[in-house]
């Protein structure tokens, strides 16, 4: 085994198409932030716990940190910069700026992008079924309630 | 992480060559593999990344029953049409688990065999029979309130972690496996094992195996009355403490026609006992007949001190489950 092979792999990020060489245990979250030069996804707790580097892939949300970069040749990836359209926020970016929905703002990417595959897959329709399909991702500053209101509003479900 | 090496097999033949080499594991969603190589927990000189093979995938009617294909994604399974509508046990003992971001990418074979939880076993720095066998198991005596109450040994009281895994129980599933020398089927009681001697091996699958799909055998009858009882330290997002599949068909007249109850978090497999079942079949589905299925199926569990509460707990959940199981019909439909 040699532990420092580089593996080619391409992916399209954001709409961009981008060319690396990796190691094998590069994850996907560390390549995103450290490689391809976004931190706007973060890490939280690295273990698929904490929901801060939620990304979409191929279009569906995912923990980045428990996957590898490898894995995910040939795949598209949205960070929370790929989000916005030019100058004009997501939906989701304006409500939680509206709602209030964050403090400090570490969980809010990831929050953001998780929120994004929940509209997309289609399955809440209460509150109560926002709230836990948002459970996978943890704020510390408790900005819960603001964060569901956000989600609740875009989807235009009644609170 | 440890270094390994990597590849990305086209098909199933090419995987188990791949598999063959010594330390070689595969990796599906990486949800727990990934986690548990990070801890240094689970060290493979390399990984076989068995998502880009062809058909593994499938969801699709199987005879009678339903074939589910050992890559599609947990997320997937829950949601989709054939298992909500036949088989929404197994859709709801799915959604009791993990996160949506996870469940999307976790897949059906990697959650049969996610590893345990037990917290000395992901703590390289302690002891631990399952990881290091002969080290000895501190939990015994430590940190047991997560861990087992029933089928443990002197070496190891971890329980499987799994939610999917009890209603697969419940249902009856079969496991189908592939290795370099042909195929063969695991009924899904026999492939789960308890710690005995050899707490390391968590499953019948032999080395170099591969699970390809997970056959379910049809069970509409099943599909009115059902109930999955996950209790837990927090609401969501949590492993169970004890959870509880079950389901009843009930004659016109409120008896039991059939039952099936398994139980999660108590051991290290799925826990069923069909003696317990047969001793509702005939009854009228209440209390006092449910509560001596209850306690014929925790007869011979013993706590570890933090987890002693998981008895009486797991007895109040059989009885739970079954009690709602007899009114899911009238819950339909309603919000939930
Ligand atoms: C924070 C967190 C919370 C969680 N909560 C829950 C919960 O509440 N309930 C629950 O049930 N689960 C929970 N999970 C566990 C999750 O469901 C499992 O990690 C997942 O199901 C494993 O599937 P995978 O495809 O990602 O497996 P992988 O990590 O890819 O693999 C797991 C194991 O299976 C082997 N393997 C995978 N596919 C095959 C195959 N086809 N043939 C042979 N071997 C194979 C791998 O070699 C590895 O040893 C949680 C996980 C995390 C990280
Ligand atoms: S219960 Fe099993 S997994 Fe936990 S410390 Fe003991 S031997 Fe290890
Ligand atoms: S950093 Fe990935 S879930 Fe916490
Ligand atoms: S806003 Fe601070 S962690 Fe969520």
């Amino acid at each position: 085994m040699d532990a420092y092979r580089q593996y080619p792999i391409r992916l399209r990020i954001n709409g961009e198409d981008r060319a690396f060489a990796v190691e094998s245990t590069v994850t996907l979250l560390d390549l995103l932030r450290e490689r391809a030069g976004l931190t706007g996804t973060k890490k939280g707790c690295d273990h698929g716990q904490c929901g801060a580097c939620t990304v979409l892939l191929d279009g569906r949300r995912i923990n980045a940190c428990l996957t590898l970069a490898v894995m995910q040749n040939g795949h598209e990836v949205t960070t929370i910069e790929g989000l916005a359209d030019g100058d004009t926020l997501h939906p989701l970016q304006q409500a939680f700026i509206d709602h209030d929905a964050f403090q400090c703002g570490y969980c809010t990417p990831g929050q953001i992008c998780s929120a994004a595959g929940l509209v997309a897959e289609g399955q809440a329709k209460t509150v109560d079924d926002v709230r836990e399909l948002m459970s996978g991702n943890v704020c510390r500053c408790g900005a819960y309630p603001q964060i569901a209101q956000a989600v609740c509003d875009v989807m235009e479900i009644e609170k | 992480m440890n270094p390994f090496d990597f590849q990305q097999p086209a098909d199933v033949d090419a995987a188990l060559a791949a598999l063959a080499a010594p330390g070689a594991r595969p990796i599906a969603g990486g949800t727990n593999l990934l986690d548990l190589i990070k801890e240094g927990v689970m060290k493979p000189s390399g990984l076989v990344d068995i998502n880009p093979i062809a058909g593994l995938a499938a969801i699709a009617e199987d005879g009678t029953g339903l074939r589910l294909g050992a890559l599609a994604r947990n997320a997937d399974t829950a949601y989709h049409p054939l298992v909500r509508e036949r088989y929404p046990l197994l859709a709801a003992a799915i959604l009791a688990g993990a996160s949506p971001q996870l469940r999307n990418m976790a897949t059906n074979g990697g959650n049969l065999l996610q590893r345990t939880r037990c917290v000395y076993f992901y703590d390289v720095g302690t002891p631990c029979n399952k990881r290091g066998p002969g080290t000895g198991c501190p939990a015994k005596a430590g940190l047991n309130r997560q861990l087992a109450i029933l089928g443990t040994s002197p070496q190891c009281i971890a329980t499987h972690p799994s939610d999917m895994c009890v209603a697969l129980r419940a249902l009856d599933a079969t496991v189908h496996v592939r290795a370099a020398n042909g195929e063969r089927s695991i009924p899904f009681a026999d492939f789960h094992r308890l710690p005995g001697d050899t707490p390391d091996v968590d499953s019948t699958l032999q080395p170099g195996e591969l699970i390809t799909h997970i056959t379910l055998p049809d069970a509409r009858r099943f599909a009115q009355r059902f109930e999955y009882v996950k209790v837990r330290d927090r609401l969501s997002y949590a492993f169970a403490l004890v959870s509880v599949a079950a389901a009843l068909d009930l004659a016109a007249d409120g008896t039991v026609r059939a039952a099936r109850i398994a139980l999660g978090g108590v051991a290290h497999k799925p826990w069923r006992v069909e003696e317990a079942e047969e001793l509702l079949t005939g009854r009228p589905a209440g209390e006092t007949a449910f509560e001596q299925a209850a306690e014929r199926i925790l007869r011979g569990a013993r706590g570890y001190g933090q987890n002693d509460f998981k008895i009486p707990l797991a007895k109040n959940a059989i009885v739970q489950a079954l009690t709602n199981a007899v009114q899911k019909n009238e819950l339909r439909g309603a919000p939930r």
